[in-house]
């Protein structure tokens, strides 16, 4: 595996290993590029993943501090936790469920599609599904998605037969097991699903895509890969030409060290990624890397989410089988007659019965709580993925007082529901419950939405450098060699999870770059 | 459908290890202990007085209550309780003389022996914005819901991938459905 040296400035530095970094860094790699992964978290292989919640939220959790403001209900109950995502080689790819989806063209055009809705911020992408559809074949590809490339969808488990026996007995039509990064077959040298359950807790048959396991050894199979887990980047420099020259970062040791570089993509997840420019302040840039606009920390997405459960008097044993089993895409359609704009998923959801006590509704207490609880195993759950508004307010800054360990200032969340965020949600919970009651249900609980798994929008695309702070290869208007290459691209969310489309852009931009490189630009 | 064993499985061998001071979970329940400050269990406290520990163990069940549960998993939940550390205990101890106090108020006497469930939670309903109760009830969430044993009472079978997931163990066994 290839070891560069701190001070060899041709390598391209990458902060972060998640679907966005690692896909970009193997992408680069298989180019003949050199690249240095920076990964704040450590690294763990299949066999080191957990099947018990509190035991894997422990080890793969990003549980560093960071603090909450606003309406949303998880300041309130979980103030230090805004998102439930991955610190360790690999990203959020290792917790993530694996339903890939690709955006549909209105969803690329939300500004056009939707008009002017007050009090969001809403911004047509710089590209187009059309633009995009030859990146998503390749990502579907890359990602071994079922449903495409002829691989056949995965066998729906007993929570995906409530899901779809109360949807089709509602009329609705687009009801299956979803097109998931899930192996149904063998296939890139992967086993296929057993389906063990534990999806969020990194996958121990390796049969759903991560690029712990699926893109970075191939990557440094090329010897041009290294990845440096424990790394923690603090600061981004640059030249008094204001191009960036390297990236400053905090070692295992406790070490500031500084990796030189040619270029350098940011890619650690919505929060942190605006919090790494920012904190890269200078008196070139006093406002934060690549901020001339000031949307950096803007526009922070985070689907308009919440699931809802219910108890039959039979039992379903949801959590066998993979997580998110199945999906109900109908009301993802573009109809705006329905009291909102954008539209949302239905997909299987089922959680542990300790991460269940937790979160199916946070402080409550008493019979009425504990009475749920007593029906566990005859529960189905679903998930809500709906288009949330972007709105300049729903930001991402550097909070006034708290640091992190490294005397860092951490991340503070700021999120408010839109008008709209709340009607569709309300919509979703009326769906949601009406497919189970279809089907018998004694109970159901609309539930609210746990911290943050998909976090968007916080360095988002745009044509014009006033918008946005990236181009639409994720290039900063600012700064030509400095790169976006995460969800906080996303100009607005979709009503889709972000992975496939994050990984079909890594892509892209990896193409983008060696391009940029070849002619010498960066 | 494969359903779960839910029974509680009591060795001979847990019975003829088992002491005062660590009761293992099957045999307390098997045992059928009740909560009072005479318990073996609450005099065994090293730190905490043995009715603030009963005290615990009752309220932790008016909080979470699960008639299926028997008071061995409540036990347990609390015992991170009888803590050394000065500040824990003492928020333990002034938190069980709170609800003494309310309960005394209300109905007379202590909280451990107010006989109505429904008389106990609306003494821990009057306290429930209090440091001691917010604690007690987030850190239950964890210590009562996370015990493998607990787990089985609710039909939650837990870690999968050692025994070959479910993809032969009833994944997709529900048949009470038409299927689609």
């Amino acid at each position: 595996m290839a070891q560069f040296d701190l001070n060899d400035d041709s390598v391209v530095c990458i902060v972060g290993s998640g679907a966005g970094g690692g896909t970009l860094g193997n992408e680069l790699a298989q180019k003949g590029v050199k690249v240095v992964i920076l990964e704040a978290g450590g690294r763990y292989e299949i066999p080191d993943f957990i099947n018990d919640e509190w035991a894997s939220f422990a080890q793969l959790a990003w549980k560093d501090m960071r603090t909450t403001s606003g309406k949303w209900r998880v300041a309130r109950d979980f103030p230090n936790l805004p998102a439930w995502i991955v610190k360790a080689v690999g990203g959020s790819s290792i917790h993530w469920a694996g339903a890939s989806l690709r955006f549909q063209d209105h969803e690329f055009k939300a500004r056009s599609t939707y008009g002017a809705v007050q009090g969001a911020n809403l911004l047509d992408w710089p590209v187009t599904l059309q633009e995009m559809e030859p990146w998503y074949a390749k990502a579907e590809d890359k990602l071994g998605v079922t449903g495409t490339n002829g691989i056949p969808r995965l066998p729906g488990n007993n929570n995906f037969k409530v899901l779809a026996a109360g949807a089709r007995k509602l009329g609705y039509k687009e009801v299956h097991t979803g097109n998931m990064a899930i192996n149904s077959q063998p296939r890139d040298q992967r086993g296929s699903c057993q389906q063990i359950g534990f999806c969020f807790q990194g996958c121990k048959s390796g049969a759903k895509w991560s690029t712990l396991y699926a893109e970075i050894p191939k990557g440094e199979a090329t010897g041009n890969l290294e990845v440096r887990p424990n790394a923690m980047a603090i600061k981004i420099e640059h030249d008094a030409r204001g191009k960036v020259t390297g990236v400053l970062y905090v070692d295992a040791s406790g070490a500031t060290q500084r990796q030189k570089a040619r270029a350098v993509a940011v890619a650690g997840n919505s929060i942190e990624s605006p919090r790494l420019l920012l904190n890269s302040a200078s008196p070139m840039f006093p406002n934060g890397l690549a901020n001339s606009s000031g949307q950096v920390g803007r526009n922070y997405m985070r689907h308009t989410t919440g699931s809802v459960y219910a108890v039959f008097d039979k039992p379903v044993h949801m959590y066998r089988g993979t997580t998110m089993a199945g999906i109900v895409r109908d009301e993802s359609r573009l109809d705006t007659k329905r009291g909102f704009v954008g539209g949302y998923e239905l997909e299987t959801l089922s959680i542990g019965l300790p991460f269940m006590a937790a979160f199916l509704d946070p402080g409550a207490w008493g019979r009425g709580f504990t009475s749920a609880l007593d029906d566990y195993s005859n529960m189905a759950g679903m998930w809500i993925v709906g288009e949330d508004m972007p709105q300049a307010t729903n930001r991402v800054t550097l909070d006034a007082k708290a640091k992190d360990k490294n005397g860092i200032p951490v991340a503070s969340v700021h999120f408010d529901d839109h008008a709209n965020d709340t009607r569709m949600r309300d919509h979703a919970y009326r769906q949601g419950a009406a497919i189970y009651e279809a089907v018998g249900a004694v109970r159901t609980f609309p539930t609210t939405p746990y911290p943050s798994t998909h976090n968007m929008g916080t360095n988002r695309m745009s044509a014009n450098a006033k918008d946005g702070v990236v181009n639409k290869f994720g290039q900063t208007h600012d700064i030509k060699n400095l790169f976006v290459s995460d969800g906080s691209q996303f100009t607005t969310g979709a009503a889709c999870n972000p992975t496939l489309t994050i990984v079909a852009l890594a892509i892209r931009q990896a193409d983008a770059m060696t391009g940029m490189m070849s002619r010498g630009e960066i | 459908m494969r359903d779960v064993d839910r029974r509680t499985r009591v060795s001979r061998r847990i019975f003829l290890r088992g002491s005062a001071t660590a009761v293992p979970a099957a045999a307390a329940a098997a045992a059928g202990m009740t909560v009072t400050a005479e318990s073996a269990w609450a005099q065994a406290a090293k730190n905490l007085k043995p009715q603030t520990m009963a005290t615990l163990v009752k309220a932790a069940r008016d909080t979470y209550p699960h008639d299926r549960l028997a008071d061995s998993y409540y036990i347990t939940a609390v015992a991170v309780y009888d803590s050394a550390d000065p500040t824990l205990r003492a928020l333990m101890e002034s938190g069980v003389a709170m609800l003494d106090a309310e309960a005394k108020k209300r109905f007379g006497t202590p909280y451990l022996d107010v006989l109505s469930e429904t008389d106990r939670v609306s003494v821990l309903r009057a306290v429930e914005g209090s440091p001691f109760f917010k604690k007690l009830r987030g850190d239950l969430v964890v210590t009562l819901y996370n015990q493998k044993p607990v787990w089985v009472k609710f039909g939650y079978e837990g870690a999968s991938a050692d025994k070959g997931g479910y993809i032969n163990r009833g994944f997709n066994d529900l048949d009470w459905l038409p299927e689609v």
